[in-house]
């Protein structure tokens, strides 16, 4: 089987009416991602066994028939603690490292009686736009094996894409869940910046990140959302503001939604392909009875350099703690603390990983600080205010996710500032700590463009109510890959 | 040439809150190494600092002590460097924002009073600590996120003695409002100083030497000493002061080189994503401030302007809050102000240092010290049975019970007494001539028979009184 023309409300019911249990359910999804997986590589880990055991129990205890998620399989991003489940973040750093406890996320997923299929395969700590800057494999993206599946959280998404399983968690710093979910043709959301927590999420810049669903329509991200959102008190910059029923946003349609264009998001170098998709996009909601125009986001031109140095900075801090001493990689035959410090992170990191290091090391140095990491933050604030203007008088901004679809692999790694430049159309909702989400809208040459939708801060139920309408008048989400003949 | 010198204090004070600033750990010492740490101490993957609410509360009433003005939207701030007792690699402390600033404490020097400004005050973590044997490096995080303050000092202070003199006022400000213990010889305070010299008159300061971990007040006054006369030498014969920093030998009383700074380190501050920016309403400072224990200056004015003890009894009787709040028990209690304070400094202190105990850890209660006392003004015991019944105290017995069962009073009733002074008299002619001959020595000798005889129930005074009278007659 694969979930390729499956809900998350349809495979419940079957659950439900007994059409197979939890377990049975697990395994047909475990040989599933054995049989599909040698050509996408989505998996770093895959947890059978205990898999398996968990599925049992909760048939023990009886499906639960009005909570969704109830014997429902779930692939995590690797950078998010699993107990008892090896986390990289897909780094040599990490190698070997089996957390003590679980990410919040994950926590409230397993007690929803959700079954942690096991862990996908990322960029090195989130810090790519490919997952090429894995330390383990390179994932394939299911439309197209010879391109990447976007990053970071490309696994997550590829995962999903190939009908692997039903749904996934992913991360997103500057458009890490998005930007995969446009490359993939699946459901992407990044949260308002607090809405999920942080806590047990390896941490790469930690006023940008948050966790977020991969799924396959916007009612299962949704209802994934509804489970992980929330305060903690693990994380102080969680928000104390009630989570509403986000799936109480489905089927309203979008009849007076002023929606706006960001002008600045339509120019930058933007692929052909991309552009009618959004464009496409922008008259069926007109035809659905919304208002689009387009708006000025002035600032979005200082967003890539801003968000490089804001996030770079706050990661040379965060990936101190990889210092060989209480966990991970140490490395051999040091002479002295120094050089354990040295070899352990010269030999532990990626080259990626260690750009970012010196980037944001050098912009937080004594007499760069002001120039960079501050201007910077200046920048955040402009773009903060941007955004706060054109919500004034939309209730929603309509973008492209990413400036073309899925690339080659091997074709940008070799670039890094052309790889930073894709990040354009997405970081900005980072730095504005937005809720955002990219849904399937199209296509280029067999390989599916995504749109991006933005809300109000914490208003992701306008973004979900959009989103919804357009998949209901549209069969993107409905179109699958071809993928070694299974389809 | 003539010099003039520039001292600046830097002291960091450790909180005695229950569990650490940043992680539900408690604060403990001398258990198990890293018995007391979670994954927030171990700088775990994915693990987050939640803020203690309680330091920043006492954080707001040490700045309030102080003098000091109080932020209202306080942030913390990353400091990063790398070593195996920090290990998430960066210390949270406070950089941009301190929570106090602009305050000071008063001191008086060879009856000289003066105020040294406090720059700012701000909270941070501690450090965990690092053991070295032979081959091996041990870390035990224990003390890694102990809640501290730190002071810095105005660069105000002029002499070693000023700073002596304003440790010591900072200290018992800081132990009175009771969010710190305050021990050098414990670690809960430490004092990093820098000083430097420049000529008279000259409007730049001179380059400054800094001096680490100096483990008394004496020692910080000695190694500002040696320090000031050093760099006079240094400069007088034609040499130049360094930016280094030093330590304090305490054999030779000298101060030695660690290492010459080459710049200053960097530090990368930036400010702490994880953590929110603190919002202190003027409510919550008003409410501190009530909490706020009268401070030890203004006790001691009490005491000296309406007690009537001396300016030195008033200073050490304050030198805890505690010594302080036992005194005016004590004198509520109808204790003789002069009597209770040399009991505190005499035989309390002395039981406190011959049993290293804490005041409120001994079973000296102020009730009872207050009862000696009067027993001691009403004349029912001499000052000598007063050592047996302060023993007595000492193990929580009442004094007044204490007297009556083993029989102490003392023997005052003069017709109980005649028989004896007139036995001891016509036994000593040769005394009471020397009496006479006006040889005051005679009367002690006099004295001294009739405590023999009385077992030291005799009181003296009575027995001074008869005596006289009866040689007189």
């Amino acid at each position: 089987m694969n979930y390729f023309n499956e809900s998350l409300t349809s495979v419940h019911s079957k659950l439900v009416n007994g059409d197979f249990s939890a377990k049975e359910l697990t395994q047909q999804t475990l040989a599933n991602i054995k049989s599909v997986d040698g050509d996408i590589n989505a998996f770093l880990t895959v947890a059978e066994k205990d898999a398996v055991a968990d599925a049992d129990q909760i048939d023990q205890k009886g499906i639960d028939k009005d909570n969704p998620l109830s014997g429902i399989p779930v692939a995590i991003k690797d950078n998010m603690l699993t107990k008892g489940l090896k986390t990289t973040a897909a780094s040599k750093i990490l190698e070997n490292f089996t957390p003590m406890f679980d990410a919040t996320a994950v926590e409230k997923l397993k007690q929803l009686g959700t079954v942690t299929l096991g862990k996908t395969n990322m960029d090195e700590f989130a810090m790519g736009g490919s997952t090429e800057n894995s330390a383990f494999k390179i994932t394939h993206n299911p439309w197209d094996t010879t391109k990447v599946p976007g990053g970071s959280s490309g696994g997550s998404a590829a995962a999903v894409a190939s009908g692997e399983v039903l749904a996934a968690l992913g991360s997103d710093t500057g458009g890490s869940i998005r930007q995969p979910a446009s490359f993939n043709g699946v459901v992407g959301m990044k949260p308002t910046y607090g809405r999920v927590s942080r806590w047990g999420l390896i941490a790469f810049g930690s006023s940008l990140d948050q966790i977020g669903p991969i799924t396959r329509n916007v009612e299962d991200n949704a209802t994934l959302l509804n489970a992980i959102a929330g305060h903690d008190k693990h994380d102080l910059t969680s928000s104390i503001k009630e989570v509403p029923d986000f799936t109480s946003a489905l089927n309203k349609g979008v009849k007076g939604m002023r929606i706006g264009i960001p002008t600045e998001f339509m120019s930058q170098g933007l692929d052909d392909d991309v552009k009618q998709t959004v464009l496409d996009t922008a008259e069926q909601f007109k035809k659905l009875g919304a208002t689009v125009e387009e708006v000025s986001l002035p600032h979005t031109k200082y967003g890539v350099a801003a968000y490089y140095i804001i996030s770079s900075s706050e990661a040379s801090s965060n990936l101190q703690r990889f210092d060989g001493i209480r966990y991970g990689r140490r490395a051999a035959d040091v002479k002295n603390l120094e050089d354990l410090y040295v070899k352990s992170r010269s030999e532990g990191f990626g080259d990626e990983v260690k750009r970012r290091i010196m980037l944001g090391t050098f912009s937080l140095s004594a007499g760069f600080y002001d120039a960079y990491f501050k201007k910077a933050a200046q920048v955040r604030t402009l773009m903060n205010n941007d955004f706060a203007k054109v919500f004034k008088d939309f209730d929603l901004i309509l973008a492209p996710t990413a400036p073309t679809p899925a690339y080659g692999i091997g074709e940008d790694v070799s670039d890094p500032m052309t790889m930073y430049m894709n990040d354009v159309l997405t970081l900005p909702v980072n730095l504005a700590g937005l809720p955002g989400m990219s849904i399937p809208a199209g296509f280029s040459n067999g390989l599916p463009v995504g749109v991006q939708l933005i809300g109000r801060p914490y208003d992701e139920l306008t973004v979900y109510q959009a989103g919804n309408a357009f998949e209901q008048n549209t069969d993107f989400n409905k179109q699958t890959p071809k993928m070694g003949g299974t389809n | 040439m003539n010099f003039q010198t520039t001292i600046g204090l830097e002291v960091h004070v450790e909180l005695k809150t229950n569990s650490k600033i940043f992680s539900p750990s408690p604060v403990e010492f001398g258990d198990t190494p890293n018995a007391n740490t979670n994954v927030i101490d171990w700088g775990y993957p994915g693990v987050l600092p939640t803020t203690n609410k309680g330091v920043v509360h006492d954080g707001i009433m040490a700045g309030l002590a102080l003098h000091a003005q109080i932020e209202p939207n306080p942030h913390f701030d990353r400091k990063n460097y790398f070593y195996p007792d920090n290990p998430k690699a960066y210390q949270i402390t406070q950089s941009e924002t301190p929570i106090a600033h602009d305050g000071w404490v008063e001191i008086e020097v060879d009856g000289q009073k003066k105020k040294i400004g406090i720059a700012e005050m701000h909270i941070e973590e501690d450090a965990g600590k690092n053991t070295h044997e032979s081959e091996h490096s041990f870390v035990d995080l224990n003390r890694q996120g102990t809640p501290l303050i730190e002071i810095v000092s105005k660069p105000d202070i002029a002499s070693a003695d000023e700073a002596y003199a304003y440790l010591e006022q900072l200290r018992q400000i800081v132990q009175f409002t009771g969010i710190s213990d305050v021990k050098m010889e414990e670690g809960s305070m430490r004092v990093d100083t820098n000083i430097s010299i420049r000529p008279v008159g000259q409007k730049e300061f001179g380059t400054k030497v800094e001096m680490k971990n100096i483990n008394s007040f004496n020692y910080v006054r000695k190694s500002l000493e040696y320090e000031e006369q050093r760099q006079q030498r240094v400069i007088m014969s034609g040499g130049v002061i360094q930016q280094e920093t030093r330590r304090f030998d305490e054999t030779t009383g000298k101060t030695v080189l660690m290492r010459v700074k080459e710049g200053s380190d960097d530090y990368r501050y930036f400010p702490e994503p994880d953590l929110p920016v603190l919002t202190i309403s003027q409510d919550w400072i008003d409410q501190i401030n009530q909490e706020l224990p009268e401070p030890p200056a203004k006790r001691r004015e009490h005491y000296v302007n309406e007690l009537g003890i001396t300016d030195y009894d008033a200073m050490v009787i304050t030198q805890t809050k505690e010594m302080s709040d036992f005194y005016d028990q004590m004198i509520k209690a109808g204790a003789d102000a002069k009597l209770a304070a040399n009991y505190l400094q005499g035989d309390v202190n002395a039981y406190m240092n011959d049993n290293q105990v804490e005041l409120q850890d001994t079973k000296i209660t102020p009730e009872h010290l207050a009862m000696m006392i009067k027993l001691i003004s009403d004349g029912t015991i001499s000052s000598k049975m007063a050592k047996k019944v302060f023993k007595a105290i000492t193990k929580g017995d009442d004094p007044k019970a204490f007297v009556e069962e083993k029989g102490m009073v003392q023997l005052s009733d003069p017709a109980k007494l005649q028989p004896i002074v007139d036995d001891v008299v016509s036994a000593n002619p040769q005394s009471v001539e020397d009496f006479h001959n006006g040889k005051d020595r005679a009367i002690g000798f006099l004295v001294g028979q009739i405590m023999k005889q009385t077992h030291g129930k005799a009181n003296p005074q009575v027995v001074n009184k008869m005596l006289k009278e009866s040689m007189s007659k």
